[in-house]
């Protein structure tokens, strides 16, 4: 019979050091998309700026009732412009969309493969021994 | 089945057996119900509002599978961290350390979401009082902080309090309903005048798929309490699908009345959209029922957001996986206390980024990888114990088709996501890959290799 896995024990600065990377990790995920949309959305701004000026509701393709519901809502014609022409872009870039698709299949084959051989290892302690 | 703890004096001892069906449909649907009061709403704004009404129903679809899936193998593996233990029992530990994680990080962004609409509220509020920038922060920690000792003090009093102000917040949408006289068009709502064509065409119906999720992120964390209910095998599938079904007549009911008073760019990006619809009307009383209930809402979720973050986290501690200073249970409380504590400062530095766009596409990413997992698990459930060869507490008819169907439905809303949060997407798969990479190099060492398979099943098939 083969004896089973005995895990090292983790001190205290072990522990606050692995708890302290996960936030890291976490926190450099958050912020990393930061830098792409950064350029971006300033550019956007000052698009749908430029265009909300002079704007009216019918340059806008608003009718009567939308008009009303605006102005409830407390907007004029060149507040709402922001909204209105404030647009997403869906092109897609090919080359974007293959490392996506590859990086989020990747990750799964990578996962279910490893997690295999882990699941291999748990079965054979628990009912080999 | 009580599985036993070690509390920080070194004692045996088990979390609470006191919830029932009601308990775990005021869980789910507490979490989600912030969903129909904000959130929801972003998908007007990625394809327009005949987008939105196809997202919710296909989603709708997509939680249906969530809900059926999860509630016969809950059922089965009733032990607190829900779909983290499933993958521990049934795919393997490093899946098992992703799910968690992947709970611990839709929870712990879901309740920084819920505790910035609380601050954003109380400014609306104080605005319409005179008061003028207000500062948000101290309500964002008072919330948090308020409900954390909750958790601390007690399950039993924490999903009580979400059953009083859930029931609530939904009563308040059934009242909006009636208040806008929904059967005579034109009266109060106008949705012949408001209704346009598809903004973006068919692509955005695709994409206005990724804040479908919000509709109804967050009804699978009815499993975080399998341990802690007095029966599993009925109060599961009972309080889970009876919130799906919750959920679906209250979404419909909130897109109908938003819809139908608000243009589809205003309400695309709007903070509140239900407090905004109450204030179109002009009731004053209403625009009070829909500030008081927002704010319930969101105090519900973050309520259970906590509930369930500190379960998932405790879970992966007490295996080892993560520190296991956090697997202590309260001797006297019965909560995994060092978890709910942990989690407070975290959930409030990350609404204090105020990237909540970041915080909502983090949650609903993590909440999608769970659910691409749950496709994986279900085959491989029926695959290594068929039917009949264990007792399981529920069996969800037609399989394999839910599974499929999820697995589509998650495929086409990765795609929806990368539509306008591409970079995102692509940076929430690499803090992903570069844990599971840390996982497999330097926490597995730490793992008990036969303690990750307590079920008392026969041996699986083909291993």
């Amino acid at each position: 019979m083969k004896k089973n896995y005995s895990p090292p024990k983790q001190g205290m600065l072990g522990q606050i050091f692995d708890t302290v990377l996960v936030l890291v990790l976490v926190y450099a995920s958050l912020m990393f998309p930061l830098l792409f949309k950064a350029a971006e959305k300033a550019e956007n701004a000052a698009a749908v700026a430029a265009a909300a000026v002079k704007s009216t509701w019918e340059s806008l393709g608003q009718n009567a009732i939308q008009q009303a519901q605006w102005i409830k809502l407390g907007y004029d014609p060149e507040k709402a412009a922001t909204l209105i022409n404030s647009r997403f872009d869906y092109t897609i870039d090919p080359m974007m969309l293959i490392v996506t698709i590859v990086v989020v299949a990747g990750y799964f084959m990578f996962m279910l493969k490893v997690s295999d051989k882990q699941y291999r290892e748990v079965i054979a302690e628990k009912f080999d021994n | 089945m009580a599985s036993e703890k070690i509390t920080s004096g070194g004692k045996p001892i088990a979390m609470l057996k006191v919830l029932n069906p009601f308990h775990i449909w005021a869980l789910g649907v507490g979490i989600v119900l912030v969903g129909e009061f904000m959130g929801w709403n972003f998908t007007v704004g990625k394809g327009g509002a005949y987008a939105s009404l196809i997202a919710c129903w296909v989603i709708g679809l997509l939680y249906t599978c969530v809900a059926m899936i999860d509630s016969e193998v809950t059922s089965t593996v009733a032990a607190a961290g829900g779909q983290y233990t499933q993958a521990k029992h049934l795919i393997g530990p490093l899946m098992a350390f992703n799910v968690g994680l992947y709970l611990v990080m839709a929870y712990t962004m879901l309740c920084a979401a819920d505790a910035l609409v609380v601050g954003d509220l109380m400014k609306s509020g104080a605005e319409v009082m005179g008061y003028a920038n207000l500062d948000t922060k101290p309500f964002v920690v008072l919330t948090v902080a308020f409900l954390a000792w909750l958790n601390y003090r007690g399950v039993f009093a924490t999903l009580t309090l979400n059953l009083v102000i859930t029931f609530l917040a939904f009563l308040s949408l059934i009242v909006l309903f009636f208040a806008v006289d929904p059967l005579h068009q034109g009266v109060v709502l106008q949705h012949q005048a408001l209704l346009t064509d598809l903004p973006y065409g068919w692509i955005g119906v695709i994409a206005s798929l990724q804040f479908g999720m919000w509709y109804y992120l967050g009804i699978e964390g009815t499993c975080q309490a399998a341990e802690e209910v007095r029966s599993a095998g009925r109060s599961i599938p009972l309080g889970t699908m009876g919130g799906m079904m919750t959920l679906l007549v209250a979404a419909t009911i909130t897109w109908f009345v938003a819809t139908g008073l608000m243009p589809w760019q205003y309400l695309g990006q709007a903070v509140t959209p239900m407090y905004d619809a109450a204030t179109l009307l002009g009731s004053s009383q209403l625009q009070l029922m829909l500030f008081v209930a927002t704010a319930f809402a969101a105090i519900a979720s973050a309520n259970g957001c906590i509930n369930d973050a500190s379960r998932a986290w405790f879970s992966l501690a007490r295996d080892r996986y993560m520190p296991v200073f956090f697997g202590a249970i309260h001797p006297k409380y019965r909560t995994p206390y060092r978890s709910v504590l942990f989690l407070v400062p975290i959930a409030v530095s990350f609404a204090f980024t105020g990237l909540l766009d970041q915080v909502i596409t983090f949650s609903i990413l993590s909440g999608l990888l769970g659910y691409t997992f749950m496709t994986f698990n279900m085959i491989k459930f029926r695959k290594m114990w068929p039917l009949g060869s264990i007792h399981r507490g529920y069996i969800h008819p037609f399989h394999p088709i839910p599974a499929i169907t999820l697995l589509t439905l998650c495929c086409a809303t990765y795609f929806a996501t990368f539509l306008g949060y591409g970079a995102s997407l692509l940076s929430i798969m690499a803090f992903y890959i570069l844990a599971s990479i840390w996982f497999v190099v330097r926490r597995y060492k730490y793992v008990k290799r036969a303690d990750q398979f307590t079920m008392p099943w026969p041996r699986p098939k083909g291993y």
